[in-house]
């Protein structure tokens, strides 16, 4: 535990990206491999196992450190990360420095700690869960108690990405970085072996069913116009679904999310039109919910995919399809390095169907209701092309992209190749300038992470009448010094506290960006919006000029394109 | 009866003695618990305050104050209120206030700490019916690793800086932290260097007679001092600006309590601390409470309303006093006006992480 706690608390503490790769190697080099293979899912942000509730384990520190639990909650209110208030209260903290300068051997290392207080608190009885967790506090040093009181609650995240840690190991190893990052996504990594194997030379069986690394886009963020003739791009719409890998190999069928999940269950009438795909076939693509000419929202998506395993009713009320737009792998070859007109061209001949998703003048009654059955037995579309002979052509359709239920356009280098990462300069995403609204601060919290002890989790609401509805929740959008002042208006205007949450006499007025509305029965305002967050600060606007709930009704009704 | 201490307009006022602590407006008699800025403030007609923190406080309230003093443990009557300062281990000079009057006894705390320091006297607990407490720290999140094995950890990294030829700055308050820290270093590493801020209250620190390493003097135009091993003190705001790229290549590190949470550090962008505080931590604090014997506990600045629920919870009659000593529990608003210019040190934009979920989708 103390070797991967040192490593944590490295990569905590520097921001170069040397640094970070620097220790990661000498984790990876000194751990032993059941230990480096533990530390990698945990790094790479593989699902954690929650073994205790947070609320349990609150309880359980607050009766060790014989403290009543209200003051904990309130440490953890003003700390703003649980798994270091609770490592910051407990008692007889053994010290950090000198204990256990043996690099060989540890008393606890992370494979076993996990096995032995992690795992094996799986099904068992709370009081033996309780009495585990004691005994390993005991054994701890305080910051070996943060990183095990996260990865005990199954949060715990490291600042590093999966790119960094596939360099360091392929620097490790002498292999080429790509290598390592697909057989990382490829692999389940639980064993000494499964390490082993990982950084081995040779070529591994776990290559059967592995994905490529997804090539991301970047925003855009000059005028298109810079980036040359329109003739030597292609432009897509940016479509507002998860984006997926589909691998239909001999060995079977996968359907990777870019979380490296394995979605099979969750999707399966897109296995089912997988296996008419032939053999060594892999696309690159997305997942949507849609009727039949009719793009469900991002929300009904999101739902359906909450679902490990989809049932049959869910399947008929939120049915999913998958919208190719790029072939990485045909007849068992990976094809990443030609062109993307090339790639493009073989992908039609694969998946002939294209997708038409909603036409920007919808609002007739397909919009409505089911259409027959017929033509929805297709699951699998490739992604049509927007044409535009010029930039200022595509920058209209770009406008239609709100009513289509799209994020704006993908505009693709026709002659690249698919690489790896987010290289900067063959793909962009030209997303749809946000809609904004000027909304009033109704409650806040106080952040977490970096921003602990602030209040910058804000709750916004728009004007019902006399009454503030809430809208949106945003997190995002302010500079510190303006948190602060923020921070010191929220705790003058407080009217009342529930917990950590204040409740505010409406006096901030906050622009709000957010990408898209949708209808919502779960929120009280009857209205969702997409990606919410602060565009600035309106010092210059008085509460009650901010927006009101039918500004947000119009605006709804021209995002979906009725009356 | 009314209380013998109360909150007024201008302060903390004792009606039967006629005079205030602290205050935070001019008024004719100031009784001064330590010369930091938030409970020293110019204008006042008089002030008192112990004798050892009379060059301090002249340094601070300039030539031209009318400052008496009064040793550690001697009474004073004033106006038939007898008055008592006792050390509060705060920073040099700095008094808890004992004000007795018809058989009631209070005190008032300052701010005070009860961890060692060479620069000052040790807080001595005083017997009283009403004590007034900080409560800066008072969570139990915030308890003090010991003294010298933060200095252990400062001198550690002093030396490895400077064996890689990289000057170290400690951004410290310059009042009271800056020569509590002078006192831990250690001068075989390397040449001290104090910012001029700090520079002036070292030399009110040396007029009162305690004893400092040497500490220079930055030279002007100099970049790499002390070739590279040097060790320079300066206020946290000094962070901001561009007097500190003059040095070449540095490691930066800020001293202070808040530095215990990995939150604050990442806010403050400085990626090392080391915690020292010149306040209570939690377990001091209740200690203080308790040795005090008071039946009656007002809490100021700090975690106030948190501590005075607890020491309900605990059978004491516990309230919150509001002053005006700092602002509520952000740490940003820090322990003393010095420390409110940390706030300019701060101008990163927040990473925004909150939005990545959008870049996912393709």
């Amino acid at each position: 535990m103390k070797r991967f706690s040192d490593l944590y608390w490295k990569l905590d503490g520097t921001t170069s990206t040397n640094q970070k790769i620097e220790a990661l190697k000498e984790y990876f080099v000194s751990a032993p491999p059941e230990d480096a293979a533990c530390g990698l899912r945990v790094l790479c942000g593989a699902k954690q196992l929650r073994a205790v509730s947070t609320r349990l384990l609150r309880q359980w520190a607050a009766e060790f450190a014989e403290l009543p639990l209200w003051l904990v909650e309130e440490s953890y209110a003003h700390v703003g990360d649980l798994a270091e208030t609770l490592a910051l209260i407990l008692p007889d903290q053994p010290t950090d420095d000198v204990s256990n300068q043996n690099h060989s051997t540890e008393p606890l290392p992370l494979s076993r700690c996990f096995e032995e207080t992690i795992r094996g608190l799986k099904g068992k009885p709370d009081s033996h869960k309780r009495q585990v967790v004691e005994e390993t506090w005991k054994r701890l040093t305080p910051r070996e108690r943060i990183v095990w009181h996260k990865l005990l609650t199954g949060g715990c995240r490291v600042g590093v990405s999966r790119t960094l840690v596939a360099r360091a190991l392929a620097e490790m190893s002498d292999l080429e970085p790509a290598v390592l990052a697909e057989r990382m996504m490829a692999a389940t990594i639980e064993t000494a072996e499964d390490f082993q194997s990982l950084i081995s030379p040779h070529p591994t069986s776990a290559d059967s069913l592995r994905p490529y690394p997804f090539f991301l886009a970047s925003p855009i963020s000059n005028e298109p116009q810079e980036l040359g003739s329109v003739m030597d791009w292609q432009a897509e719409w940016k479509w507002d679904g998860m984006r997926a890998q589909v691998v239909r190999r001999s060995a079977g069928i996968s359907i990777w999310s870019r979380g490296e999940e394995r979605m099979n269950d969750a999707f399966p009438e897109i296995v089912e039109a997988a296996e008419h795909l032939p053999d060594g076939t892999v696309l690159d693509g997305e997942l949507l919910a849609a009727h039949p000419n009719n793009l469900l929202p991002f929300s009904m998506l999101s739902r359906r995919a909450s679902r490990k395993r989809a049932g049959k009713k869910i399947r008929t009320d939120i049915p999913a399809v998958f919208v190719a737009y790029d072939l990485l792998e045909t007849q068992g070859k990976d094809i990443r390095s030609e062109p993307l007109s090339l790639r493009r061209r073989k992908l039609l001949t694969l998946v002939p169907s294209t997708f038409q998703g909603k036409p920007a003048s919808s609002g007739g009654p397909a919009t409505l209701h089911h259409t027959p059955a017929t033509s929805s037995d297709i699951r699998m579309f490739h992604s049509p092309l927007v044409d535009g002979a010029s930039w200022d052509e595509l920058a209209l359709s770009r406008q239609q992209a709100r009513q289509r239920g799209v994020e704006g356009l993908m505009l693709k280098r026709i002659t690249s190749s698919y690489a790896h990462g987010r290289p900067r300069g063959d793909w962009w995403k030209w997303k749809v300038e946000p809609l904004e609204i000027d909304a009033v601060l109704h409650y806040a919290q106080a952040g977490h992470g970096r921003r602990a002890g602030l209040h910058t989790d804000y709750t916004l609401g728009v004007w019902d009448g006399e009454q503030l509805v809430t809208i949106a929740k945003a997190y995002s959008g302010l500079s510190d010094k303006e948190l602060i002042e923020i921070d010191k208006i929220i705790r003058s205007t407080t009217i009342e506290r529930h917990g950590p949450v204040r409740v505010v006499r409406p006096t901030l007025v906050f622009q709000l960006a957010f990408e898209n509305v949708s209808r919502s029965t779960r929120h009280k305002s009857g209205i969702a919006v997409r990606f919410p967050r602060i565009a600035r600060w309106r010092r210059d606007k008085l509460p009650h000029e901010a927006a009101t709930l039918s500004d947000l009704k119009v605006l709804l009704a021209q995002a979906t394109g009725q009356q | 009866m009314p209380d013998l201490l109360e909150i007024t307009p201008k302060g903390l006022f004792c009606a039967a003695g006629n005079f205030y602590i602290d205050p935070w407006r001019p008024v004719s008699h100031a009784v001064i618990t330590h010369a930091h800025a938030d409970h020293a403030r110019p204008g006042s007609d008089r002030y008192l305050c112990a004798a050892p923190g009379m060059h301090v406080l002249r340094t601070r309230m300039g030539s031209q104050a009318l400052i008496d003093t009064l040793k550690y443990n001697e009474h004073l009557s004033i106006n038939g209120v007898d008055v008592s300062l006792h050390p509060a281990g705060h920073l040099l000079g700095s008094s808890q206030v004992r004000v007795s009057h018809r058989g009631t006894t209070w005190v008032v705390t300052g701010d005070y700490k009860l961890q060692n320091d060479s620069t000052c006297d040790c807080f001595e607990s005083v017997p009283c019916d009403v004590f007034v407490t900080e409560s800066t720290f008072g969570l139990p999140v915030y308890r003090w690793p010991a003294p010298e094995t933060v200095a252990h950890e400062i001198n550690t990294w002093w030396k490895a800086n400077a064996d890689s030829g990289r000057t170290s700055v400690l951004l410290a308050y310059a009042l009271g932290k800056a020569q509590r820290l002078a006192s831990l270093l250690d001068p075989s590493i390397g040449p001290i260097y104090g910012h001029g801020a700090v520079m002036k209250l070292v030399e009110a620190y040396r007029a009162s007679g305690v004893r400092l390493p040497p500490i220079n003097r930055i030279p002007p135009h100099s970049r790499k001092i002390g070739g590279g091993r040097g060790i320079v003190i300066a206020p946290p705001s000094a962070a901001a600006t561009t007097w500190i790229n003059r040095f070449g290549e540095t490691s930066i590190a800020m001293v202070s309590g808040w530095m215990l949470l990995r939150g604050v550090r990442r806010r403050r962008g400085i990626p090392k601390g080391f915690i020292l505080s010149d306040h209570v931590d939690y377990p001091d604090l209740m200690q203080a409470v308790q040795s005090s014997g008071a039946q009656r506990v007002l809490v100021t600045h700090g975690f106030t309303d948190i501590v005075a629920r607890l020491l309900t919870e605990q059978g004491l009659n516990a309230e919150v006093l509001a002053t005006r000593f700092v602002g509520e529990t952000n740490p940003d608003d820090g322990v003393t006006d010095e420390d409110a210019s940390d706030l300019q040190a701060i101008n990163r934009e927040p990473t925004d992480t909150d939005n990545k979920d959008a870049e996912d989708a393709q």
